[in-house]
This record gives C-alpha cells, sequence and structure tokens, in this order.
C-alpha cells in the first residue's frame, strides 16, 4: 500500500489540515479482474495545483476520472477504499453523480466543443441547469470567455460556431464552458498534448490564474509541464502511488528512486 | 531508452572534462611552487601561459554543460551533475588562477632576491595537493566521505598559513629593506590557502550533488 499524504508543514507554514478539497484513502479500483490502482492514500489541496505523473498504463487518468466518477460509465468498474470530496464519501448511495459533475468539471485531451457556437457551447450547462434568461446567460458567457482568457478573441463572433477556432482556442473554449457550471473542482487530462508550443503556454498561464478560484488536478505526459504549473506533484507507477510531495522538491529532490529514474527519463 | 544513453555519454564526458582540469590545476600548483623554490622564472611563465589553457577548458565546460541543460531539460540529479560540473570547474579555474598568482610572485621576486623561503609554504601546497587529490576522487566516485575529510585538510592549511605569516610579519621587523620580497611570500601563502578553500567548495558541491542539499564544510 502506498502512502502519500500532504505535508503538513509548506515552507514552515502550517497547512490546516482541511485544506484538502479530495481525501482518497486505501483506494483500489479494478477494471473485471484486472486492478488498475493499488492502496492509494491521497489529498488533494484546495486553490493548488495538483500534477499527476507516471508511465502510460500508471493509473493516473484513471485515479482522475475516479474523482468526478467518470469511470461509473466503463462497465465492469469495481473500487473499495474511500473517496471523500468535501468530507463526503463520492461512492456513498445517496450521492448524485450529477451534482459530484458540477462541482467537478473536466477537460480532455483533444478539444471537444460541441458542434454548435461559442455561445451555446459555453451556455450549453447553464440552460440544462434550467438557466433561461438571456441576460442572465449572457452574462455567465462573458465571464466564463474572460476567466479562460478567450473573451477578447471570441466576443464579436459568439455566434460563429466552436469549430472554426483553432485548437487552442476550442481547447480554452471548453475551459470556458466548463467554468460556466461554477465548479469548485477542474479536472484535466492531458489538456495541452494536442496543442502546438504558443497554445500550450497560454493554456499553462490560464491554468495557473484559475488556481485563484479553482483546485485544479492535471494529469500530464509533459514532465516539464507539471514542474512548471503545478504546486504538488503525484508520481505514479503500476497503479501504485509512489511519491506525492511539493512540485519543487519532486523535480529537484526526489526521495523515491523510482521516480528519479523516471523523471531523469531512466525509464517510460 | 536511445537519446538518454546519449545523455549519460555526455554527462560522462563532462565529467572526464572536470577531471582533466582538475589535474591541470593539480599540475599548475605543484610547478608554481617549485618555481617559486627554484626561482626558476622560466617554469614560472610556462604555469601563467599553462593556466590560459585551463581557462579554456573551464569555458569548455560551461559551455557544453549550458548546451546540454538548454537541449535535455534535466531534472533531479541529472540537473545537480551539470550544475555541480559548472560550480566545480568556476573553482578549478579559480585555483589554477592562484597557482598562477604564485608564478607571477615568482617573476616578481626576481632570480636573486637572497630572502629565505620558508618549507611551510612547500608543506602548505603538499596539503593542498592532496585536497586537490581527493576531491578528484570524492566527485569521480561520488564519495561524500572523502568530501567531508576536505574540511579538516583546509583547517590544517588555513593553521599553517597563520603560523608562516606570523613568522613573514616577524621578519618584516628584522629584514624591513625586503618587505616587498616578504609580502610576496606572504602572498604566495593566500594563494595556496585559497586554493585549499577552493578544494573544500568542491566538496561541499560533491555533498550537494550526492545528497541534494546546500552544506557549508568551511
Amino acid at each position: 500500500m502506498s502512502v502519500a499524504m500532504i505535508d503538513e508543514k509548506v515552507e514552515g507554514e502550517i497547512v490546516e489540515k482541511n485544506s484538502s478539497i479530495f481525501k482518497i484513502e486505501d483506494f483500489n479500483l479494478w477494471y473485471g479482474t484486472n486492478q488498475a490502482i493499488y492502496g492509494v492514500n491521497l489529498s488533494i489541496p484546495q486553490n493548488k495545483i495538483t500534477a499527476v505523473i507516471g508511465p502510460s498504463g500508471c493509473g493516473k487518468s484513471t485515479l482522475l476520472k475516479t474523482l468526478n466518477r467518470m469511470n461509473d460509465m466503463i462497465p465492469g468498474v469495481r473500487t473499495s477504499g474511500q473517496v471523500m470530496y468535501n468530507n463526503q464519501d463520492i461512492f456513498r448511495n445517496k450521492q448524485m453523480v450529477e451534482e459530484l459533475r458540477t462541482q467537478v468539471g473536466m477537460v480532455f485531451q483533444k478539444p471537444n466543443p460541441f458542434p454548435k457556437s461559442i455561445y451555446d457551447n459555453v451556455a450549453y450547462g447553464p440552460r440544462i441547469h434550467g438557466i433561461k434568461k438571456k441576460k442572465v446567460l449572457d452574462e455567465i458567457v462573458e465571464n466564463s470567455l474572460k476567466g479562460a482568457a478567450i473573451w477578447d478573441e471570441v466576443k464579436d463572433r459568439l455566434n460563429q460556431n466552436a469549430f472554426s477556432l483553432s485548437g487552442g482556442q476550442q481547447q480554452r473554449v471548453c475551459i470556458a464552458r466548463c467554468l460556466a457550471i461554477e465548479p469548485d473542482v477542474i479536472l484535466m487530462d492531458e489538456p495541452t498534448s494536442a496543442l502546438d508550443p504558443i497554445s500550450t503556454s497560454k493554456i499553462e498561464e490560464l491554468i495557473k490564474e484559475l488556481k485563484n478560484n479553482y483546485t485544479i488536478v492535471i494529469v500530464t505526459h509533459n514532465m516539464q509541464q507539471a514542474a512548471r504549473i503545478s504546486d504538488k506533484t503525484a508520481f505514479m507507477l503500476n497503479g501504485e502511488l509512489v511519491e506525492f510531495t511539493d512540485t519543487d522538491r519532486l523535480f529537484s529532490n526526489p526521495k523515491d528512486k523510482r521516480t528519479e529514474d523516471y523523471i531523469t527519463g531512466r525509464f517510460g | 531508452m536511445v537519446a538518454r544513453e546519449q545523455f549519460q555519454i555526455e554527462l560522462d564526458e563532462i565529467k572526464k572534462m572536470v577531471i582533466e582540469l582538475a589535474h591541470g590545476a593539480e599540475k599548475l600548483l605543484t610547478e608554481a611552487v617549485n618555481a617559486l623554490y627554484n626561482s626558476d622564472i622560466e617554469l614560472a611563465k610556462q604555469v601563467i601561459a599553462y593556466d590560459k589553457q585551463l581557462d579554456k577548458k573551464d569555458f569548455e565546460i560551461n559551455e557544453t554543460a549550458v548546451l546540454l541543460i538548454a537541449k535535455q531539460q534535466p531534472v533531479a540529479s541529472d540537473l545537480r551533475r551539470l550544475i555541480v560540473a559548472i560550480r566545480i570547474s568556476s573553482d578549478l579555474e579559480r585555483m589554477a588562477d592562484n597557482a598562477k598568482n604564485i608564478a607571477k610572485s615568482t617573476i616578481h621576486l626576481g632570480e636573486d632576491h637572497g630572502i629565505k623561503i620558508h618549507n611551510e609554504l612547500k608543506d602548505m601546497r603538499d596539503v593542498a595537493l592532496k585536497m586537490i587529490d581527493l576531491s578528484i576522487k570524492a566527485y569521480e566516485n561520488e564519495d561524500i566521505t572523502l568530501a567531508k575529510k576536505l574540511a579538516q585538510l583546509d583547517d590544517l592549511v588555513d593553521g599553517m598559513y597563520s603560523k608562516i605569516l606570523t613568522e613573514l610579519l616577524e621578519e618584516t621587523a628584522t629584514n624591513p629593506q625586503k618587505i616587498q620580497h616578504i609580502m610576496q611570500m606572504a602572498f604566495s601563502g593566500r594563494y595556496i590557502e585559497r586554493f585549499g578553500d577552493h578544494a573544500t567548495n568542491i566538496g561541499e558541491n560533491i555533498m550537494y550533488l550526492v545528497k541534494g542539499e546546500s552544506f557549508d564544510l568551511n
């Protein structure tokens, strides 16, 4: 069983114990008979960027998708252990999955806008939640696009199809769509892997700004990206959480030899 | 992973360059003090010329390391290896400069200065050479036990320097017309003492390389 809880001290300051938004305890996950996650213990701090790194198939995306129960959709998935979100177990029967997914939004690897206008993409979630007044929707769309740092680029063409935008712009519209439902947490599954360096840089800047209002958990194959933008980094290997510590520490002086070997490119 | 194998080869190559520079600095101090004892102006000039080659070597190590950082974006121990190579190279370059300064003092003293050269300077030189030898071995093997020993030897060099300085000060009172020459001797002692300090810095860098934390061996 791997144990890696949040450090109680960060640069001499005591971090309040209840500042963790997610608390994962002894968590195991199976796809049918194959176990994908082994005894993970992890506390995800609020209003911080937590990166999850590791080689392909290590369970990092599975762990991310667990946080808003996206794995529920996969047949044969079985779990044990607890995932506490704001001190409530997300697997308790009465937990409304929709409610969880409203609070824990997700941005995917490839930009996936709906085949609709930019406006309708962002207004989609609020409309589903019953907001009909145009004035309110206008406000939400503007604020969300501003929050995703794309308002200035699209404000004059909100009625254009979102597919007419570049990949980087589409991804920011997807982030705006996520912001429109006012989540607390944004999960990001390799959000820049399909983007060029300039778009990647814009998204990275945006992620850093978003942490003022949201908790971000990002899975990335790009270790330099994890090093650049995250506050905490978790390293997973073969379904186990090997090390979880301050990003500065993990990339300069990791404790576990497996982490060192992975980040220095000795395997993976 | 071919790219990382190549990276490892390049890391090894930088290490080799640093060790070569260390042997160069070692040779330079040996010859500089020999030139001082034998009032060998020709040898002193050779020392000064050789120092220029070592400056180039230091520059080359820096360039190679910076290029590797840019191309490979190393982290953790790989990054420390490159940072430490740059730092050690810089210390070795300064050590060679100290040897060069002794050679300049030798030239300044000339062939017939007629003052006694203290044997303790040679003893100091020998301890300083032992220090550089230890630091090379510690660097080669990433051995922190050897690195820690450098601090003890540095204390020894400092003690010897202090003793020589006291004697030279006394000599200025009994031999005031030779004060310029006596000062050159004192400078030479100071240069060897500084040589030892840089060797200790190398030890600290090896501690950082292995442990990932900064240490003060002084």
